[in-house]
């Protein structure tokens, strides 16, 4: 049998839009798959060592379940984005969801590879030394080189 | 049934019981029984579909008081 394989592309850093492509990766790999991830623009924040700072935000998301409703005037306030992201990881907490740390962890211990977007990592100045060592830094062209020949394919 | 190993899973949320369900088989011999607990009631259907998509057979599946109970029997 030939090992299946899939690619994401990860294009968002918010709390919300980092879980699918690790909770898929890490899933797909223990069914067997063969993952890569390449993590660009905004995605690239979910590779940094400290990832304290993915947070969600109330504002332009209307479709957040809220516990009390709350006009976006209210929402634009400051500290509303970090109280905003600590309901909600207390909330993924008491539902039993892995945190994105551990997660991500998982990622690697069943070798899912990541790739960081090289062109995006110049543009927004990224240090290297904050991501997680664990990465291999590359181009579209690197990328298609995987993803031309999966069986699955996301865009995050 | 008899079983070789236990895995609870209790409390445990997608993808976490399947994901460690895998860790748990690895270091299994063919054909051992692995004994998973879960309460998420979404493992139900997961498990049956890692079962079917890693050729572990899934000999068994209930549910007893709240809790979902799994037989796997390692490829």
């Amino acid at each position: 049998m030939t090992t299946k394989k899939m690619a994401i592309i990860a294009t968002k850093g918010t709390l919300d839009m980092a879980y699918p492509p690790f909770i898929l990766a890490s899933t797909a790999a223990a069914l067997g798959y063969e993952v890569q991830i390449f993590f660009t623009f905004y995605g690239l924040q979910l590779l940094r060592k400290d990832l304290s700072d993915v947070m969600i935000s109330p504002l332009a998301n209307p479709a957040m379940p809220m516990p009390i409703p709350m006009p976006v005037m209210v929402q634009m306030l400051p500290g509303m984005e970090s109280m905003a992201t600590m309901m909600m990881k207390q909330k993924l907490k008491k539902h039993g969801v892995a945190s994105l740390e551990e997660l991500r962890d998982l990622c690697l211990e069943a070798d899912v590879k990541f790739i960081a977007c090289q062109m995006t990592v110049d543009l927004f100045e990224f240090d290297k030394k904050e991501f997680i060592d664990n990465v291999e830094y590359g181009g579209a062209t690197m990328f298609m080189g995987f993803a031309g020949d999966t069986d699955v394919c996301l865009f995050i | 049934m008899n079983f070789d190993k236990e895995f609870d899973a209790s409390g445990l949320n997608c993808p976490l019981p399947i994901i460690k369900t895998k860790k748990s088989l690895t270091d299994m011999e063919s054909g051992k029984v692995l004994k998973v607990i879960a309460t998420d009631c979404g493992a139900v259907k997961d498990m049956q579909a890692f079962a079917d998509q890693t050729g572990n057979k899934l000999l068994a599946s209930t549910e007893e008081g709240g809790k979902y109970i799994f037989f796997m029997q390692k490829k």
